[in-house]
C-alpha cells in the first residue's frame, strides 16, 4: 500500500480522513516518529519487532475488541516513553500509521530561500540503500547519481559524512589508547573498560534508559553527524565565508534516531543548531521524485571539495563491525607503526551477521612509547540490534566479560538496516548490502582514517593532536559537552 | 519505601517474579487500592525486568482491572442478549438517569462508575448486574432505586 501511494505520489490528501469519525489520535510530537493510529490495521508488527528485535517493549497492545489498539505505556507520546527511535517500527509498518517525521518541505523552502546557503551531508549506508527505493537493484552503490542528483536539487555544498567518519575513527581510537594507557601502565582504577562506540543515537538512548550506569563507559566522541553539523558551521564557514547564521545544515541519514539526536539540547556547539534537518534515505527518495528527477541515467558526480573526501575506513561505518574495524586499523597501526596483521585490511573476525562476534587481537612488537601494550590481547565485542546489546550489557554488568572495546549499534545489520531505509529491508537485503559496503571500501584508495588528507590537513589547522595541549575550542565542537569541560580541566 | 513501591514488592515476593506472576500481582494490587495507577506499573515492570507498555497493555486488556480512578462502587451492567431481552435498556435509563452519567463516567462525588460488561452468566435471572463484586439480579427500575440508595448510605456511614 505505501509502495503505490509512493509511486503515485499520492501524499496525504489521497485517503478518507477517519479522524471525525473514530476516537483516533495523531502523535506529532516526537522529533523522530509519527503515530497516526487511524492509519493503523492492527497487524501487530511493529510491537514483535520492538519486543523481538530491539527488546525495548515501547509498543504494546491494549484494550481489547473494537477498542484494542496499538498504543505506549498509558497511551503517551512516543517522545514520553522508553522508545530509542530507532525506527525499525517504521521500517515494518506496512500502512504508514507509523512514519519518521518529514522534514521535506522545510528543507524544500532553504533551497528555494536564496538567503540560505544549504550544506547538505550523506551517510555511509545512504549510498548503498537509495538505489532501492528509486528502482534499482539492492547492493548496487548510487554514490555519484546520488551526488549528481543532490546538486541538481539546489543544495549548495553536497558533502560527506564519511569524512567525519574518519574523524571519529581518529578520535575514538585515541580514546581507547588513553584509556588503555591509564588503565595498563598507570594502573588508575578510576579509567573505565570497557570504552564502548557512541555513534549509533539509539543506543545513546537505550544506554541512557536501562544502563545508565554505564554512560561514562561511552566514547566521548560526537556521533559523526553531529561533529559534521558542528563543523560545518565553523570551520567550513571560516573557510568558505559564508555567515554559519544563513547557512542550513542538511544530513541525509538512514536513520530515524538522528532526527532526535539532532534535536538535543546538547547540539548547539556552533552556537546554532548543528544539524538543522536529518532527511532518512526514503525522504531523499521521496524528493528526487519530487524534483522530476531521472535517477538511473543520471552521470556520476563527485563529492565538493573539503569535507567531502574519505577512507574506506569511513565507508564500513554503515556496517556492522565497521566501526571496530576502521578503529582497529588506526589504532594498531599508531600502536605498532604496521599495519594490522590481516589479509588486505579485512578484519574478517568482526564482520559477519551473527549477533554478538568477538574478537581478540594480539599486540606485538609495539612501539616504544607504547611497550606496555607488549604481548596485550585487545578483546573486542561487537554487537548489533537493541537485544544484543542488551546482553552485551548484562554480560558486562555481571563482570562476566571482560572486554576493551565494545561497538553496538541499534539496529540489526548496522546503519545499512537502519530505521530510515528503504521498505523493505530483510537478512537477504541487508547481506547484499553490507556486501556492497565492502567492495566499496576495497575499491578504495585510502583505506585507512589517518590516511584521510582532508582529515590530516583539518588536523594540522585545528592543531588536534591530543598528546600536544589541545584547544578547548577544537574540542568542544567534535566531543560531547559535558565530557568537553572534563577535558578541558586537562584530561585531554 | 513509597506504598506504592511496598505493595508491588509484597506483591511480588508472594507472587514471584516470573512473567506469569504478572497477572496475579496486578489483581492483588488491584485489590489493594481499587486502582492500578502509572506509578505502580513502572513499579511492576521493574520488579519483573519487563517493558512498562507490556503492564500496561496486560492492565488494560482485562475489564476487572481499572487503570484509571474510579469510582468507590463500581457498576457493570450486563449489555449481553438476554439481559438485553430482559429490558436492561430500561435499567440503563433509570441507572443514568439516578446517577446523571452516561457508561463509562464516574459520578463527580466519587462513589458510582457506570459501566457495561458483558454476559455475567446471571442470563436465566435477568437483568443482572455487578456492583463490585456483589451480583444483583432480576433488575427492575424499582429494584435499582432502592440498590443505588443503599449503596449511597453504606458510603456515609463510612
Amino acid at each position: 500500500m505505501q509502495s503505490l501511494s509512493h509511486e503515485y505520489i499520492i501524499g496525504e490528501n489521497g485517503y478518507i480522513n477517519l479522524i471525525p469519525f473514530k476516537d483516533y489520535t495523531i502523535d506529532y510530537f516526537s522529533p523522530s516518529i509519527i503515530k497516526d493510529d487511524s492509519k493503523c490495521i492492527r497487524c501487530q508488527r511493529c510491537v514483535r519487532t520492538c519486543d523481538e528485535l530491539q527488546n525495548i517493549g515501547a509498543l504494546t497492545v491494549s484494550g481489547k475488541g473494537s477498542e484494542m489498539k496499538i498504543s505506549t505505556f498509558f497511551e503517551k507520546s512516543m517522545y514520553q516513553v522508553v522508545c530509542t527511535n530507532c525506527g525499525q517500527c517504521v521500517n515494518r509498518c506496512p500502512t504508514g500509521a507509523l512514519v519518521e517525521k518529514h522534514y521535506i518541505d522545510e528543507v524544500w523552502g532553504a533551497i528555494n530561500n536564496d538567503k540560505k546557503y544549504v550544506v547538505v551531508q550523506t551517510a555511509p549506508a545512504v549510498r548503498i540503500a537509495l538505489g532501492e527505493a528509486l528502482g534499482i537493484d539492492p547492493g548496487e552503490i548510487v554514490t555519484g547519481k546520488m551526488v549528481a542528483a543532490l546538486k541538481r536539487m539546489g543544495f549548495d555544498a553536497v558533502l560527506d559524512t564519511d569524512f567525519t567518519a574518519d574523524l571519529t575513527i581518529i578520535e575514538e581510537g585515541h580514546e581507547l589508547l588513553q584509556r588503555l594507557t591509564r588503565a595498563l601502565k598507570d594502573k588508575d582504577p578510576a579509567v573505565k573498560l570497557p570504552m564502548t562506540t557512541s555513534c549509533s543515537p539509539g543506543w545513546i538512548k537505550f544506554i541512557e534508559h536501562l544502563f545508565p550506569e554505564f554512560l561514562s563507559h561511552l566514547s566521548t566522541a560526537k556521533s559523526p553527524q553531529q561533529m559534521f553539523g558542528a563543523l560545518a558551521k565553523t570551520y567550513y564557514a571560516k573557510k568558505t565565508g559564508v555567515d554559519p547564521a544563513s547557512m542550513v545544515s542538511v544530513s541525509i541519514m538512514p536513520c530515524t534516531a538522528k532526527k532526535f539526536e539532532a534535536n538535543r539540547p546538547e547540539m548547539y556547539a556552533s552556537g546554532y543548531q548543528d544539524v538543522d534537518y536529518v532527511l532518512t534515505t526514503r525522504e531523499l527518495a521521496l524528493m528526487i521524485k519530487q524534483a522530476g528527477i531521472d535517477f538511473k541515467t543520471l552521470a556520476d558526480d563527485n563529492y565538493d571539495s573539503f569535507m567531502g573526501e574519505s577512507s574506506g575506513a569511513g565507508v564500513i561505518f554503515g556496517a556492522t563491525g565497521g566501526v571496530m574495524e576502521a578503529a582497529l586499523r588506526t589504532v594498531y597501526e599508531v600502536v605498532t607503526g604496521r599495519e594490522v596483521p590481516f589479509e588486505g585490511l579485512n578484519i574478517t573476525p568482526v564482520r559477519g551477521m551473527e549477533g554478538v562476534r568477538e574478537a581478540a587481537i594480539k599486540i606485538e612488537q609495539p612501539l616504544p612509547e607504547y611497550d606496555f601494550l607488549e604481548g596485550v590481547e585487545v578483546k573486542t565485542c561487537v554487537a548489533h540490534g537493541l537485544a544484543n546489546a542488551k546482553t552485551v550489557m548484562q554480560k558486562v554488568k555481571d563482570g562476566t566479560a571482560a572486554y576493551h572495546f565494545i561497538e553496538i549499534m541499534a539496529c540489526p545489520g548496522g546503519c545499512l538496516g537502519g530505521g530510515g531505509q528503504p521498505i523493505p529491508t530483510s537478512p537477504e537485503i541487508r547481506r547484499q548490502r553490507t556486501s556492497a559496503i565492502y567492495s566499496e571500501d576495497a575499491h578504495k584508495m585510502i583505506r585507512k582514517s589517518h590516511e584521510n588528507p582532508e582529515v590530516l590537513r583539518f588536523i594540522r589547522i585545528f592543531s588536534l593532536s591530543h598528546s600536544d595541549t589541545c584547544r578547548i575550542n577544537c574540542c568542544t565542537q567534535l566531543i560531547r559537552p559535558v565530557n568537553a569541560i572534563k577535558r578541558a580541566k586537562g584530561a585531554c | 519505601m513509597p506504598e506504592s513501591q511496598s505493595i508491588v514488592h509484597k506483591a511480588a515476593t508472594k507472587r514471584g517474579r516470573k512473567r506469569q506472576s504478572l497477572l496475579p500481582i496486578l489483581q492483588d494490587i488491584y485489590e489493594h487500592k481499587h486502582v492500578i495507577d502509572e506509578e505502580d506499573m513502572v513499579e511492576v515492570a521493574r520488579e519483573l525486568d519487563i517493558s512498562a507498555a507490556h503492564v500496561y497493555g496486560t492492565a488494560t486488556f482485562y475489564s476487572f482491572l481499572e487503570t484509571r480512578q474510579s469510582g468507590q462502587f463500581i457498576i457493570r451492567l450486563c449489555k449481553t442478549i438476554t439481559c438485553m431481552m430482559h429490558g436492561k435498556n430500561l435499567i440503563l435509563q433509570e441507572l443514568e438517569r439516578i446517577l446523571k452519567i452516561k457508561p463509562g463516567q464516574t459520578t463527580p462525588d466519587g462513589l458510582f462508575t457506570l459501566k457495561e460488561a458483558n454476559c455475567l452468566g446471571q442470563c436465566h435471572k435477568g437483568p443482572a448486574m455487578l456492583v463490585n463484586d456483589t451480583p444483583h439480579t432480576e433488575l427492575t427500575p424499582e429494584k435499582i432505586r432502592d440498590i443505588i440508595d443503599g449503596y449511597r448510605r453504606e458510603a456515609l456511614k463510612l
